[in-house]
């Protein structure tokens, strides 16, 4: 029997508010260890706060936390000392110089020298800023600032770490250059708390998704199974004559036809029990199908219908 | 674990960071010394013949008032060193690094300890150079060597206070700006007192302000042990107005710092 998999982190019913403002509304989140877990949702959603409470920085309202297994009001260094976090404006200091920061970050880990000299070395080499490395932070570009944050966050060596939207403002090459990281990261066993405004890179990253959205958790699972949840699946279906079109078009929920191309597009979810009673319908009339693709929506589909709001690119 | 070797570990990292800081960014540091040297030349050469002879003092009133004046302009340092300090504690409470800071298993109060031992350092050193720009234009104290040692006392009592202040200051701040303007008060303390003329030239309304106000039994002190003028109650009340002000300011930013911890 397989057991379940640990979970780096798990949160019960977390609230937090401002004054009168909800910011989190009794939220639930569980992330299982070595894996990625992304909080997608707009700009204000909550996302923000949720990394800040549950890396220690603001407590929270109510709600049962507990971090690399330990709880988050009881045993807060313990929860620091398993963490790197990331956040959405580099936290990096200006005067020093990338070298200098990471070593900073090494004497409050508590590392020996020989060791806090190896670490930042190896960073440097791991995150391409040899040549930037005693040189002044304040004289980075953005992506540079971006992967020194990112860097620092990995001194100390953690086992969790919470990315707070880590390539928000970067050019293109720059997050595609940023993904690479994280996934290596991953590939190293370590848990990642992401979040993000951008379906995409939720798409490309995570195992699991939850969608946030005024506070409240409006969907959690994988992208597929998000993708699932909303109408607008279908299914095309491509014959060998018109006849087998005919016939299809008629005994199934036709959306579209092409008569040239001999394509039919019709509604489907998507799911085994779906496409077995469509396949079942076609064999009772005959109708062979020569190719059959099934098109879930995309992220965007699933933002849209479910927080009513558009997603940023 | 150890707390104790953890307070003392990222104690002195904090104190690491801000040297660097300074030796990045010494523009803030030469403000510290440039000040009161600008002070002390501009009384000394162009107020100090008149007003040295003002003062009551024998023979040649410029040699008078170099004596006169030195304590004043020296406690004018704490001013440009409060500025700086509240500058750099309100920088960094806007930039994420403190963020970064709090979600690491330190010692907290290293954040802000690393800023108070670092501008005390440079306040003092800015403080002893003063004293020998004055050494050099004439100053000529009667001080032996436990006057001086009391001498440093004080200053560091003072500058203790002082950088506590502005590490509140800093804190309050919005943002680097305000907080740039806010010791700025501080500035005019030596000269409302008994630092550049005798409170008893001044009118009676201002002389009450002058003798009650804390930097007046600061100067007093400084001078007596200096010049060997009588010193009087002011030791103590310099004593009080400084442990007073550093008990005082510490709570202030430690309420501070933690509030804004928790927004």
């Amino acid at each position: 029997m397989i057991s379940p998999p640990p979970m780096a982190i798990t949160a019960t019913g977390l609230r937090k508010s401002y004054g009168d403002q909800v910011v989190l509304d009794g939220i639930d989140l569980r992330v299982a260890e070595g894996t990625i877990f992304a909080l997608l949702g707009p700009n204000g959603a909550g996302k923000t706060t949720a990394v800040q409470i549950l890396s220690t920085l603001i407590r929270a309202e109510a709600g049962q936390l507990e971090v690399a297994g330990h709880d988050l009001t009881r045993e807060p260094d313990a929860v620091r000392a398993a963490i790197g976090v990331t956040g959405q404006f580099a936290a990096v200091d200006n005067f020093l110089t990338g070298e200098e920061n990471l070593r900073l970050m090494a004497n409050l880990h508590h590392l020996d020298r020989a060791e806090g000299k190896r670490q930042a070395a190896g960073l440097l080499e791991q995150f391409d800023l040899v040549d930037a490395a005693r040189k002044p932070a304040a004289t980075y570009s953005g992506g540079m600032r971006r992967r020194l944050d990112l860097a620092m966050g990995l001194v100390g060596q953690p086992r969790i770490i919470f990315l707070d939207e880590p390539t928000t403002g970067l050019d293109p090459r720059s997050r595609r250059t940023m993904w690479q990281i994280i996934r290596e990261l991953v590939a190293g066993g370590v848990t990642i708390f992401l979040t993000t405004q951008y379906l995409e890179e939720a798409d490309q990253l995570a195992d699991r998704i939850a969608l946030l959205d005024h506070g409240k958790l409006v969907a959690e699972g994988t992208a597929d199974e998000l993708k699932r949840m909303v109408p607008g699946g279908h299914v095309s279906l491509r014959f060998g004559d018109p006849w087998a079109l005919d016939t299809a078009a008629r005994v199934l929920d036709t959306l579209s036809r092409d008569d040239d191309e001999l394509l039919l597009s019709v509604r489907n979810d998507g799911r085994v029990k779906s496409l077995r009673d469509l396949l079942d319908r076609l064999d009772a009339n005959a109708v062979e199908v020569d190719e059959l693709s099934i098109h879930t929506p995309d992220l965007d589909d699933v933002f849209l219908a479910l927080t009513g709001t558009e997603s940023e690119r | 674990m150890s707390t104790l070797r953890y307070a003392v570990s990222d104690s002195s990292t904090m104190l690491r960071r801000q040297f660097l800081h300074m030796l990045r960014y010494p523009s803030m540091s030469l403000f510290i010394v440039g000040i009161p040297i600008v002070f002390l030349l501009l009384f000394v050469y162009v107020f100090g013949g008149t007003l040295g002879n003002g003062i009551g003092g024998t023979g040649d009133g410029r040699a008078a008032y170099v004596n006169y004046v030195t304590p004043g302009v020296v406690l004018l340092t704490v001013v440009g060193a409060a500025t700086a300090t509240a500058v750099s504690v309100a920088m960094d409470m806007t930039e994420g690094i403190i963020a970064r800071f709090r979600t690491m298993a330190i010692f907290r109060p290293s954040i802000l300890t690393g800023h108070v031992i670092g501008s005390m350092v440079t306040t003092l050193l800015g403080m002893a150079l003063v004293i020998g720009v004055a050494l050099l234009i004439g100053f000529r104290p009667t001080a032996n060597v436990v006057e001086w040692f009391a001498v440093a006392g004080v200053l560091t009592l003072l500058v203790l206070a002082v950088t506590w202040l502005s590490v509140a200051l800093g804190l309050a701040a919005k943002g680097a700006e305000s907080a740039s303007n806010m010791p700025m008060p501080l500035m005019l303390l030596p000269f409302l007192g008994s630092g550049f003329v005798p409170t008893e030239s001044m009118p009676t309304w201002l002389r009450w302000f002058a003798e009650y106000q804390p930097f007046t039994p600061i100067i007093e002190t400084l001078r007596g042990l200096l010049m060997g003028t009588p010193i009087g109650d002011s030791a103590w009340q310099t004593v009080g107005w400084c442990v007073g002000g550093t008990v005082v300011c510490f709570f202030w930013s430690r309420s501070l710092f933690n509030k804004r911890s928790d927004r």
